[in-house]
């Protein structure tokens, strides 16, 4: 028999689970990102700091995201939409699931793609019509996976990755948002 | 005696579990129907007899308000008087409170809101429609009785177990009790702790043995929603994530199919049987609809089907999680002399029916009597 290895180390992260079952503080963590406006709808975003496990922890190195609007809304493309992160947020999540799962499971990967589609309808964001709303109608993710398992199996890997995405849980469940402005 | 069956179900409840199955120790259904289910009303006559029969020395009327460890022993207050002993086996339920999620305390006073308890018939029921929230036993049948008494019906889905009431001719929980998939040990369990809070499964007991899944509630006129995530500006809102929990049930529900086939199969037993089938994946609706104003008069109450919880309030002994679930080891709890029965998943599968106390009693009582005679 040989050794799946989809390049998860499942044991670190079943060793997490089991610490983290009585340790609950040492798993909330806090996410962060900071925006700055450049010129225009462009703005560049930079994630390099989290917290987590107790203590402030850091990326290896510091990512700069770019976020504009595309020409035909009379943008300069600097990057991309806003909205479009969301989908790259979706994907990369599902992807993850999908490998983690697969190597928790021994099955082997030997390519996993996807495409993933959001229906917008732009009438809401521009205010032409208030019934419509500013975000997706519906998004749809399609996989395309190649891997040492039945067409059951794979079904089952992809259903196992959305149940245990957190972006696929931001999107289909409502979270709080506070947006203020800090004290000057 | 058989105080649950009195008054914590609903009219129309019957056993979802067909009557051969629903045995007691010694006790075997001789009536004429073995396949048929047992009303609440039924079910009480059983443990009416069982009790007469077996001659076990029960209080009646006597409630124990507290369980102490003293030296040697435990210390029992009851409403009638106090009692000494060496062990006690706590056998006082899984299902003693109906577990409603906090968000029902954002719910607007206008609808009404009712729990498994408190839920008799759909004629006790304001006029109007109604959300059932949870999809196991308890909500696909209160669901479906409601959208028959002419209301509309929404129903809020979440994870569930789903499962026909029938499989090659053959009651579906034939197949789990003949294939061995209720024998099966806590301690062979893959997740135990999953394993035991495991939502019922999608079933009624009917004389006409019909199939409960949501196709057939969606097809009777039921709007099926999501799960029911929160309550935002007098609206509730429900996931998105509706597609997934079908595509989790039907695999699933096809997983259990495939290994009974494989059971009858290696035992030979393919010619008792019809031929294997596969039953049509969950219908989608075209568009779920993700927010329902409370406030609209769209629906007049909730029924909360989600899940019942136990009340260990009266037991005075360090022995509950965090979560309200007692400590044990297949039925041994974490402080000697203390044990339990009748739990989900208490010593093996079998273990959430009625009919799992046979085995759990006899390994229990000879871990308890072990204990007794090793203390002299
Ligand atoms: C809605 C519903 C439907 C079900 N359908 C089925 C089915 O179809 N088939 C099946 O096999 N199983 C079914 N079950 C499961 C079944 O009810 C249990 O397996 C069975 O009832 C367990 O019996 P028990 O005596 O351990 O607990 P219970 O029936 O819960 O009895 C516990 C008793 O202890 C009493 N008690 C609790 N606390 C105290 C205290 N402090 N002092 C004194 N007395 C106390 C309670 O009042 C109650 O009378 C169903 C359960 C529910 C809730």
């Amino acid at each position: 028999m040989t050794t799946v290895d989809n390049g998860v180390n499942v044991q670190a992260l079943l060793d997490a689970r089991k610490a983290l079952a009585g340790a609950p503080e040492a798993a909330q963590f806090t996410w962060r990102a900071s925006a700055k406006w450049q010129n225009g709808v462009h703005s560049t975003t930079t994630v390099r700091n989290f917290f987590g496990l107790g203590a402030e922890q850091a990326h290896k190195s510091e990512a700069v995201f770019d976020a504009d609007h595309p020409e035909v809304f009379a943008a300069e493309d600097n990057g991309i939409t806003p909205i479009e992160y969301l989908l790259v947020g979706l994907a990369s999540c599902l992807t993850a699931g999908v490998a983690s799962v697969a190597q928790n499971r021994g099955i082997q990967l030997r390519s996993v793609e996807s495409t993933v589609e959001g229906q917008h309808d732009i009438r809401g964001i521009l205010g032409v019509d208030s019934d419509v709303r500013n975000g997706f109608n519906d998004v749809k993710v399609t996989f395309k996976i190649d891997a040492d398992a039945s067409p059951q199996d794979i079904e089952a890997l992809v259903a196992q990755s959305q149940k245990r995405s957190a972006v696929f849980d931001a999107l289909t469940n409502p979270t709080n948002v506070t947006v203020e402005v800090a004290a000057a | 005696m058989a105080n649950s069956w009195r008054r914590e179900r609903w009219e129309s409840l019957r056993l979802l579990t067909p009557n051969w199955q629903s045995r007691l120790p010694g006790h075997r259904y001789s009536g004429p129907d073995p396949d048929g289910y047992m009303t609440a009303g039924e079910v009480v006559e059983l443990i009416d007899r069982f009790a007469a029969v077996s001659r076990a020395p029960v209080r009646t009327g006597t409630n124990v308000t507290s369980v102490r460890a003293v030296d040697g022993g435990y210390h029992v207050t009851t409403s009638r008087g106090e009692i000494r002993c060496r062990t006690v086996v706590v056998a006082s339920g899984a299902c003693n409170l109906p577990a409603v999620p906090p968000i029902s305390q954002a719910v607007p006073a206008s609808v009404e809101q009712l729990t498994p308890f408190d839920y008799h018939s759909p004629g006790k029921l304001p006029d109007g429609g109604v959300l059932v929230v949870g999809a196991s036993a308890t909500g696909v049948q209160l669901a479906s009785e409601l959208r028959r008494s002419g209301r509309r019906v929404l129903l809020s889905v979440g994870e569930h177990v789903r499962l026909p009431r029938t499989y090659r001719g053959r009651d579906v929980l034939w197949w789990m009790d003949a294939s061995g998939v209720w024998d099966q040990r806590y301690d062979e369990v893959d997740d135990l702790t999953r394993a035991r809070r495991l939502p019922s499964p999608q079933l009624v007991g009917t004389p006409e043995r019909s199939t409960l899944d949501l196709n057939a509630l969606t097809a009777s006129g039921v709007e099926l929603v999501g799960r029911w995530a929160a309550v935002r500006d007098g609206s509730a809102l429900f996931s998105g994530g509706l597609r997934n929990v079908f595509s989790l049930a039907d695999l699933k529900m096809d997983r259990l199919l495939g290994t009974f086939d494989e059971w009858a199969k290696e035992q030979g037993r393919d010619a008792e049987v019809d031929p294997p089938e596969r039953f049509a994946p969950t219908r989608v609706p075209d568009s779920t609809r993700l927010r329902l104003d409370l406030a609209s008069g769209e629906i007049r109450a909730i029924v909360w089907a989600t899940g019942f919880r136990p009340d260990y309030r009266w037991l005075d002994v360090p022995v509950v999680d965090a979560k309200g679930h007692l400590r044990h080891d297949g039925g041994a709890v974490d402080s000697p002399g203390l044990y339990a029965l009748g739990l989900p998943v208490l010593r093996r599968r079998r273990s959430t029916f009625i009919h799992g106390i046979e085995d759990d009693a006899r390994e229990v009582i000879a871990h308890l009597a072990g204990r007794l005679a090793a203390r002299g």
